[in-house]
C-alpha cells in the first residue's frame, strides 16, 4: 500500500483493476488511453470506425490481462502500449504474432518497494530524456518504437541509407540508457 | 511454466528484436525470438524497455475524440467471459513452442543416425522445426542460402561459432558453413528456423533434403 502511493495515477488504477477488478479505475484508464490509442491508429492509416474497434479490443485485453501487470517491470503506459502494439501487428499479419511466455504470477510476494519506485522514476525520466535527444535521434526512435515502422521502411520514407537509420536508433537508445543511468540514485 | 536461464551467452540482435516487434519477421523467426525472450530475462527486459519508450511517447501524443457510447459499450463488455488463457510452457518447451506444437508433445520423425525432427511450419517465407540430436552426434555440415536461427532447448551443441546451451541462440547467415555437434550428456533438442532450404555438402543428405524438407 505504501508503495502504490508513490506510483503514477495510471499505474495505481491498473493495479486496482488487477487486484480489485475496479471498474471506476478501468474507466479512468479508458478515458486516458482510448483517445491516445485512437489518434495513433488513425495516423497509421485506419479509418475512424475501425480505429475505434481496435481501441475497444485493446482496452478489453487490458481488463482481461491485468493479472499480468507487474509494476516491477513496467509502468501502466508501457504495459498498455505493448498490448496495443501486438493488436496492431496482428491486424496486419496472416498468423498472429508468436508471443513470449507470460511471466509467472507471484501474488504472495510483497512488492519490492525499491524496485517498483526505481522503475516508476525511470518511466518519469524517460519522457524528459527523450526530449533531450537530438531531433534526428528522437525522430528515429519515434518512428521505430512508437509508429513501429520497420527500419527499411523508415529508410525509404526518409530517403536516408538504412545504415544511417539504424545508427540513429542505436545512438538514441544508448543516449537514453546513459541519461537514465545518470538519474539513478 | 518453463524455467528461465540465467547464464545465456548468445542473444538475439537488436535488428531481429526490432523486426519481431514491428511484425515484419517471418513466422518461423518470430517463434524463435518469442521462445528466446521466454527463456532470457535480459532480452525480455530489452523488449519491455522498448514498450516503455512507446508508452512515454503515448503520454505526449495527440488524442482523437472517442464517439459517444463507446465508453458505455466497453463497460458493458467487461461482463463477457475472458478469452481462453494463453498456452503454457511444458518441460523444455516454452509457451511459444507449445503453441506451435498444438499443446502436444513432439511427434518425432527419424532422420537417420539417431537424429529426429518435427517440422512445425513450412511455407515460402521459411520453415521451423524441432531437432533432436543424440549426445556426440553431428548434424551434417551445411551452408545457408539465408538466415538460420537455432535456439537450444535442452543439452548443448558446439560448432565453429562457439558453444551453445539452453537458451542460447545461434544466428547463422549465408556466409557460414557449419557442423553443429551435440554435447555430451543429454540429447540436444533445438528449435531451428530458416528462410531458405539448407545446403548440405554430403551426398546423401542433399538427396534426402526434398524428402525430409531439411
Ligand atoms: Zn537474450
Ligand atoms: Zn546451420
Amino acid at each position: 500500500p505504501s508503495v502504490t502511493k508513490e506510483l503514477s495515477d495510471l499505474s495505481r488504477d491498473l493495479i486496482a483493476v488487477r487486484d480489485l477488478r475496479d471498474r471506476e479505475a478501468f474507466g479512468r484508464l479508458f478515458d486516458y488511453f482510448a483517445p491516445r490509442l485512437k489518434a495513433q491508429l488513425l495516423r497509421s492509416g485506419l479509418r475512424d470506425g475501425s480505429a475505434e474497434d481496435v481501441v475497444q479490443d485493446v482496452m478489453l485485453a487490458v481488463w482481461h490481462k491485468a493479472a499480468q501487470f507487474d509494476p516491477h517491470r513496467a509502468d501502466a503506459a508501457g504495459w498498455i502500449y505493448g498490448i496495443a502494439r501486438n493488436r496492431r501487428i496482428d491486424l496486419a499479419r496472416r498468423k498472429p504474432l508468436s508471443q513470449p511466455e507470460e511471466m509467472p504470477e507471484l501474488p504472495s510476494v510483497e512488492p519490492d518497494a525499491g524496485q517498483v519506485l526505481a522503475l516508476q522514476q525511470e518511466a518519469e525520466h524517460l519522457a524528459a530524456a527523450l526530449a533531450r535527444l537530438t531531433p534526428e535521434q528522437a525522430e528515429a526512435l519515434r518512428a521505430a518504437y512508437f509508429d513501429e515502422i520497420p527500419h527499411s521502411r523508415i529508410s525509404e520514407m526518409t530517403g536516408l541509407p538504412l545504415g544511417t537509420i539504424k545508427s540513429r536508433i542505436r545512438l538514441g537508445l544508448d543516449r537514453l540508457r546513459h541519461e537514465l543511468r545518470s538519474i539513478a540514485p | 511454466m518453463t524455467n528461465r536461464q540465467t547464464d545465456i551467452q548468445h542473444h538475439i540482435s537488436d535488428d531481429l528484436l526490432d523486426a519481431y516487434r514491428t511484425g515484419t519477421l517471418p513466422h518461423a523467426f518470430s517463434v524463435v525470438v518469442a521462445a528466446h525472450i521466454s527463456l532470457c530475462d535480459e532480452c525480455r527486459a530489452r523488449h519491455e524497455a522498448r514498450d516503455m519508450i512507446g508508452g512515454a511517447l503515448l503520454a505526449g501524443a495527440g488524442t482523437a475524440a472517442i464517439s459517444s457510447g463507446a465508453r458505455d459499450r466497453i463497460m458493458a463488455a467487461l461482463e463477457a467471459p475472458p478469452p481462453p488463457p494463453a498456452p503454457r510452457g511444458s518441460g523444455v518447451f516454452p509457451a511459444p513452442v507449445m503453441a506451435e506444437l498444438g499443446g502436444r508433445p513432439p511427434r518425432w520423425r527419424m532422420l537417420g543416425g539417431g537424429i529426429r525432427q518435427q517440422i512445425l511450419s513450412a511455407d515460402r517465407e521459411g520453415s521451423l522445426r524441432l531437432l533432436y540430436i543424440p549426445p556426440g552426434k553431428a548434424v551434417p555440415e551445411h551452408g545457408h542460402r539465408g538466415l538460420e536461427l537455432t535456439l537450444v532447448l535442452q543439452g548443448s551443441f558446439a560448432d565453429s561459432e562457439g558453444a551453445f546451451r539452453r537458451g542460447d541462440v545461434e544466428t547463422a547467415h549465408d556466409d557460414i558453413d557449419h557442423q553443429p555437434v551435440a554435447g555430451p550428456g543429454e540429447p540436444c533438442i533445438c528449435l531451428a528456423a530458416t528462410d531458405a532450404p539448407l545446403r548440405f555438402h554430403a551426398m546423401l543428405p542433399s538427396l534426402l533434403q526434398p524428402i525430409f524438407r531439411i
